[in-house]
Formats: C-alpha cells, sequence, structure tokens
C-alpha cells in the first residue's frame, strides 16, 4: 500500500493549468538592456523628458550594483540581464483601449479574469459588476474598464502610461517617493525599464465603492515583466485593490521584478491583496518558472492611516517579497497577512517589515508558509520600532506547515527595539501535516486530496479570511490546484 | 452473510508483527467488545478494519458486508459505512466542525448516489444528534478537537459518529478518560444507535463501559489473537480475576 507521504506527492504533482503560449504577434524591444534600451522604452511611451531622466539616473545607478545573493533563502544561477527582452507589446497596436485584440479577450477569458467588462470594452452596455479591472499583457495595459464610472468619484484609475501623460503632477510629486529608485537591485532595474503597471488615486474623502484589480500576465518568449504600480489614497480615502498574475509554461525562466507604492495619508485605507500564480517551473527538475522579485511598500503618511497586505503566493519558480509598511503617521496600522505555497522545486523567501516611527503606531503580522515536495520556504521579517514610536505595537505570528520530508521552513524574524514604551510579540510554530490528521479525515469519507486540502486550508484561514470574497474563492481554489485538486 | 468477517489476520508495523492471526465474525444487529491488556493488539485492530496506513496487513482476509475491505482506502470503507471513533481524536486547527463533519457526510451520500444534504437539512441532522450528546451548539463552530477537554473530543466522537450513521460502530477506547456522567451520555448515543442492521465493536480495558453498553459477545484477546470468547459475564468474570487465567489457559492448551 503506499504511503502516505506518496500519496500527497503524487496529488502534489498536479500540472500547470494556465500555462498555455498565446499566438499573438508582438511589438518587441531587442534582447538585451543598454542606456539604448531605456531610451528606446521611453520613446516607445512617448514620456516626457523628467521620466526618461529618471529612468537613466536608476539604470546608471544600477550598473554599480549587485545581486542579492548572499542574505535570501534562495539558490539561482546568475541572471543573464543581456538575455531578456524589456519591452513587449502586443500587436497590431491598439489605436485606442476600446478596441483590444479579440485574441486578447479569449486569453483573459480562459484565464477567468472577471472581465465581465469586455462587452463594455466592446461598446455594449456595462453588465452589472463590482471589480473594474485593468490588464496587463506582457509590458503594456491593455484594457482599463469601468473607468467612466469611477471618473465620476473623481478616482483615477488607468494604466500607468496614461497617468503619465493625463496626470503628469501625480506621478512626478509620487513615483519613488516610497520606494527610491536606488533602494534595491531589482527595484532599480525596474526603475530603469519599467514599461507599464496601474495607477490609481483616490481624492479626498472618497470610499472607492468597488474593488479595483489588475491581472498581469507574461506571454511572450524571454519576456520580463517590469510593472509599476502606484496607489494614493488622499486623506479620509479608502481603497481595495486586488492583483492577480499568470504566465506560460516555459522552459527558460521569466524575469517578473515589479514595484508597488502605496500612500495613504491622514485617515486614509488601503487594502492590497495579491493572489501570484506565476509559472512554478517544471514539477520534476525544476526548470524554468518565473524569477519572482518584486518591491512592495506602503507609506502610512498620515494620522490613522491604515494598509494593509494580504498575500497568498502559489506559483513563481523563486518569490523574493517583503511588501511592507512605513509607519510614519500617529495612530497608523500596518497589516501583512501571507500565505506562501511551495512546491516541488520552487523557493520562497518572503515576509514583510513594519517600520514604526509616529506614536501608537500597530503591525500585525499573519504569515503561514506551506512546504511541500522539495520546496523550501523562509519567511523573513523586520520589525522595527524608532525611537519616537511611543506606545507603538507589533504582534507576529508566523507558523510552518511541512507536507513531506523532502521540504524546508525557515524562520529569520528581525527585532530591532528603540522604544521602551512598545511591545513586540512574535509567535511562531512549525508543524508537518499529520499522517494521523489524514487518517482522521479520511476515517470519515474524505479523500486524501479532500483531506490535505481540508487541512490546508484550515492551516490558512485566518489570512484567507483577509481576502475580499472573490479572492478568497480564487485563493482556495488555487492552492487546492498548486497542492491537491479541488477544495469544497 | 457476516457483516464483518476477518479471517486469520496477520499485521504489523515494519519487522513487528502485533496481530498474529484474528478470527472474527460480527453479524448485524450485534454488539462485541474486545478486552485485553495493554498491547494486546485490539487498538490495532479496530485501525487496521478501518485501515490505517501505518499498519501492513501481511495474511489473512477482512470482507466487510461481502466486500473485500484489504483493497480499499479507508474513505471508501468509511463511505461503505465504516466509522472509528478514535481513541486519540486528532484537533484539525482552523477547521470548524460543522464544516468537516457536512464535508464527510455528503462525501458518502455522493458515494451511495444521494444528492447532498442542503444547509437546512444538515442543521436538523446536527441539532437532533447533538441532542442526543447533550453537545452545546457552540461546538459546531469550533475548529475540530481544539482545545477540547478529554471528555469533549470523546463525545464529540460518538457524536460525529451518529451524524454518520455508519453499520459497523469501530469505538476504539470510547470509555477512557470520561467521568461518569460523560459515560453514560456517550453510552446513551452508542445505544441509540443499535438496531438490527447496525453492529458495533467496543475496544476497551474496562468491564465499567459494559454496564452501560452490553455486549451479545466478548473477546479476549492476548498477544494479537483472540484468546477467549464469551457472553457478558466473560468481561465480569474479567474485572474479578484479572487477564492472568486465560493467559494460564491459553498455555495449557498448547
Amino acid at each position: 500500500m503506499p504511503t502516505a507521504d506518496a500519496e500527497i506527492e503524487e496529488l502534489a504533482s498536479k500540472e500547470y493549468q494556465w500555462g498555455f503560449t498565446s499566438d499573438i504577434e508582438a511589438d518587441s524591444a531587442p534582447m538585451g538592456l543598454s542606456e539604448e534600451i531605456v531610451r528606446f522604452i521611453s520613446a516607445k511611451k512617448n514620456e516626457p523628458q523628467w521620466l526618461l531622466d529618471f529612468r537613466l539616473k536608476a539604470y546608471r545607478h544600477w550598473l554599480t550594483m549587485e545581486e542579492p545573493h548572499a542574505w535570501p533563502m534562495i539558490k539561482y544561477p546568475k541572471i543573464d540581464y543581456q538575455q531578456t527582452i524589456y519591452y513587449s507589446a502586443p500587436k497590431p497596436k491598439l489605436k485606442s483601449l476600446d478596441e483590444v485584440d479579440p485574441e486578447l479577450l479569449a486569453i483573459y477569458d480562459k484565464l477567468g479574469v472577471p472581465l465581465a467588462e469586455r462587452a463594455a470594452l466592446l461598446g455594449v452596455e456595462q453588465p452589472p459588476s463590482n471589480i473594474a479591472v485593468d490588464a496587463v499583457f506582457d509590458s503594456v495595459s491593455v484594457a482599463t474598464t469601468f473607468k467612466k464610472s469611477l471618473a465620476e468619484k473623481g478616482i483615477i484609475f488607468c494604466s500607468f502610461s496614461e497617468a503619465v501623460h493625463n496626470h503628469p503632477d501625480l506621478v512626478k510629486k509620487y513615483l519613488a517617493s516610497v520606494v527610491p529608485y536606488s533602494d534595491n537591485f531589482y527595484a532599480t532595474l525596474n526603475s530603469a525599464v519599467f514599461t507599464d503597471g496601474s495607477f490609481a488615486y483616490i481624492p479626498k474623502g472618497v470610499k472607492c465603492p468597488m474593488e479595483l484589480s489588475t491581472y498581469f500576465r507574461i506571454n511572450a518568449k524571454n519576456t520580463g515583466q517590469f510593472e509599476r504600480t502606484l496607489i494614493i489614497a488622499d486623506e479620509g480615502a479608502s481603497v481595495s485593490y486586488l492583483e492577480g498574475c499568470t504566465a506560460p509554461q516555459r522552459d527558460e525562466n521569466q524575469l517578473h521584478a515589479a514595484v508597488v507604492e502605496l500612500i495613504a495619508l491622514d485617515n486614509a485605507t488601503i487594502k492590497y491583496s495579491t493572489v501570484q500564480n506565476w509559472y512554478p517551473g517544471d514539477p520534476k527538475t525544476g526548470k524554468g518558472g518565473i524569477y519572482n522579485f518584486v518591491t512592495k511598500r506602503g507609506a502610512c503618511r498620515g494620522v490613522n492611516s491604515k494598509i494593509s497586505w494580504t498575500q497568498v503566493e502559489t506559483g513563481s519558480a523563486i518569490t523574493w517579497k517583503y511588501p511592507s509598511c512605513i509607519l510614519q503617521g500617529d495612530n497608523s496600522v500596518g497589516e501583512f497577512y501571507s500565505v506562501a505555497l511551495t512546491n516541488h522545486h520552487q523557493q520562497a523567501d518572503t515576509g514583510t517589515k513594519m517600520i514604526h516611527i509616529g506614536k501608537n503606531t500597530r503591525s500585525t503580522i499573519v504569515s503561514k508558509g506551506i512546504s511541500a515536495g522539495f520546496g523550501q520556504n523562509t519567511y523573513r521579517g523586520l520589525v522595527k520600532i524608532l525611537k519616537g514610536a511611543e506606545n507603538a505595537r507589533n504582534y507576529t505570528q508566523c507558523d510552518s506547515l511541512l507536507l513531506g520530508d523532502k521540504c524546508g521552513a525557515h524562520t529569520s524574524p528581525y527585532i530591532e527595539v528603540k522604544n521602551t514604551t512598545s511591545r513586540v510579540e512574535h509567535e511562531a510554530s512549525t508543524s508537518k501535516i499529520g499522517e494521523d490528521q489524514l487518517f482522521y479525515c479520511r476515517s470519515r469519507g474524505l479523500s486524501l486530496e479532500d483531506s490535505v486540502s481540508i487541512i490546508v486550508n484550515g492551516f490558512c484561514k485566518e489570512v484567507f479570511a483577509e481576502l475580499p470574497m472573490e479572492f478568497a474563492v480564487e485563493a482556495k481554489k488555487l492552492l487546492g490546484v498548486s497542492l491537491e485538486g479541488s477544495v469544497g | 452473510m457476516a457483516l464483518l468477517e476477518i479471517k486469520n489476520l496477520h499485521a504489523g508495523i515494519k519487522d513487528r508483527e502485533i496481530l498474529k492471526g484474528v478470527d472474527l465474525t460480527i453479524n448485524a444487529g450485534e454488539v462485541h467488545a474486545i478486552m485485553g491488556k495493554n498491547g494486546s493488539g485490539k487498538s490495532t485492530l479496530a485501525n487496521v478494519v478501518m485501515g490505517r496506513e501505518t499498519y501492513e496487513v501481511t495474511s489473512g482476509s477482512i470482507t466487510f458486508k461481502g466486500l473485500d475491505v484489504l483493497d480499499m482506502d479507508p474513505e471508501e470503507r468509511a463511505r461503505e459505512g465504516v466509522f472509528l471513533a478514535f481513541q486519540y481524536p486528532v484537533e484539525i486547527p482552523g477547521v470548524s466542525t460543522d464544516y468537516f463533519l457536512k464535508a464527510a457526510v455528503n462525501a458518502s451520500r455522493k458515494h451511495k448516489g444521494l444528492p447532498d444534504l442542503n444547509a437546512a437539512e444538515f442543521i436538523k441532522l446536527i441539532k437532533e444528534k447533538m441532542a442526543l450528546l447533550k453537545m452545546d451548539p457552540s461546538f459546531m463552530r469550533r475548529a475540530i478537537n481544539e482545545g477540547f477537554s478529554g471528555g469533549e473530543k470523546k463525545r464529540n466522537e460518538i457524536f460525529q459518529m451518529a451524524v454518520c450513521d455508519p453499520t459497523l460502530c469501530l469505538m476504539d477506547e470510547t470509555d477512557s478518560g470520561l467521568d461518569i456522567d460523560a459515560l453514560r451520555t456517550v453510552a446513551g448515543g452508542a445505544n441509540a444507535l443499535r438496531g438490527p442492521d447496525r453492529a458495533i465493536l467496543l475496544v476497551t480495558h474496562y468491564q465499567r463501559l459494559l454496564d452501560y453498553i452490553v455486549p451479545d459477545f466478548v473477546h479476549v484477546m492476548m498477544d494479537g489473537r483472540i484468546v477467549k470468547t464469551g457472553n457478558k459475564d466473560l468481561a465480569l468474570e474479567l474485572e474479578e480475576r484479572g487477564y492472568d487465567w486465560i493467559g494460564k489457559e491459553v498455555a495449557a492448551a498448547i
């Protein structure tokens, strides 16, 4: 009789469902990276001089930097940055956003992107929906829906490129104000070559009436995706933003180095949720897959502001990201809820940074790491309480679940406290999904598949509870596919 | 046809044989008790019948309703109507008891070609069984066995048994860790399940439980075999005289 472990492994070896490639004619930059390529991208996007200058400054700085190989718990060969295409846009070139290639729409349909508004894109009357979507395909944003109904409230939600042209003052004011161009190797690279992304601005006192969502898809071969997202919630504003991603199955590693910046002013709230399902590489050999090196950071600039990150990371060969909060305003709140799953040969080094600057700032970190197959999963987190952060509070809970005996879970919490009135709590646990738990579930009639799924979902419950409803369902499904199949 | 038929069953862990030729026949409507000292193989037997993969069956057969269950996964056995009330019920953090039970009930219904119970039907079912086991409705919202006392866990097992409506109930040391009131409640729950179409196999150390769930047959297990079978009086005799005399009897017979 096969052992439970062997069966789990078998279940865990389900194939990636989003690995199809699409033959969309693309308008691409030549392979490789140079000052010319940076200029090429900027010219393609018809950018103002200040943005080109910003890119060039970043590029020149990047040349002086080195890939951070020493500290993260991830292993990968040195990336050849000359073997990547830094700009790829689907052809025929769109005359306007209302003329999206039907092929492209079919892809998003296949991906299940809530582009129900595609009808609207085709000039048909808008069906009711509560999610506005911006879709980024390779390097450019191809469709932003519901722009009109949002505009009535004064909300700006568009592609980053559009924002550069239509709202240059806002972009100029906030771009790189949270993640400076020199921040880290990948963020600097992004600053030089970012191609598109989403931009959202919620004006004073406005509660965004619908979820804003971006769907990212890497399609073209050898293409890197470098998107830039900038979200600003002005005083008293609030917004919930969702981000999803997939990529085709390819043997080469593809690079994804995004930068996301959030800015919350006085009494503003930003909730940012991610379900990341980039292609994780070949289950058996570990060949291919996305290198996901992402810098996400939010600044709680105003008093009583709040930024909440929720992430479900199931894809990518390598995940390297630390969505962070700078708690500058007094009484500001930072939250990080994370589920990171590594299966087969996936590696994840992920966590958060909570920087307490203002008085009475509070942060909560709940991290759930799941390792299966040969997966390696590291939680890395920093809680920093600066001198002026009177009565700052942090609570960290960090749990790891192991499936099988060839995977690994690691925890690297860093705590720096410079104010004695603060309180920092850290709880951690590591458990193995038990034969006894599985047998218990199965003895009640649940299949092995459903048993694993029910146990893992129970483990992730606190994080899923933070996701918006539509996303929670998708996240459970994804976890199911990445691990064991259908989830009830 | 017997409901459960075990013939010359040998099973163990790795190189250690624990069951060394068990023969046991249980008919529908009967209640059997297996008694024996620690390490005699009673719990192993219950777990092997349920299909625990920790134990390897090396020879012999188990048929349930004429089906060769050794070829079946634990979940398949469960869906056919075998239920094991665990000696040490495990905790499953984050999974509420009602969610779990609904999934379990519907897995069996699906197997039988029945539609899923809807929310209202399911609530009606569990309310009825909760009353039977005198359980607080708050149990349903709590994660399975998480932070439950020993008695609560055991009660939860019998509650689940009542909800799952099995044909063969395996109760592994359900009485251990129960105070007398809880024992009565749990026994009441089990007795309510007695019926002409169902059989119960109790594994226990003590005669005490058998005052409340009166068995039709009592078997004594020793060193991986059933060495003596009698009626409820045998349990009383064991209570009085211990197990050693049976050991001597067995030795003398060889």
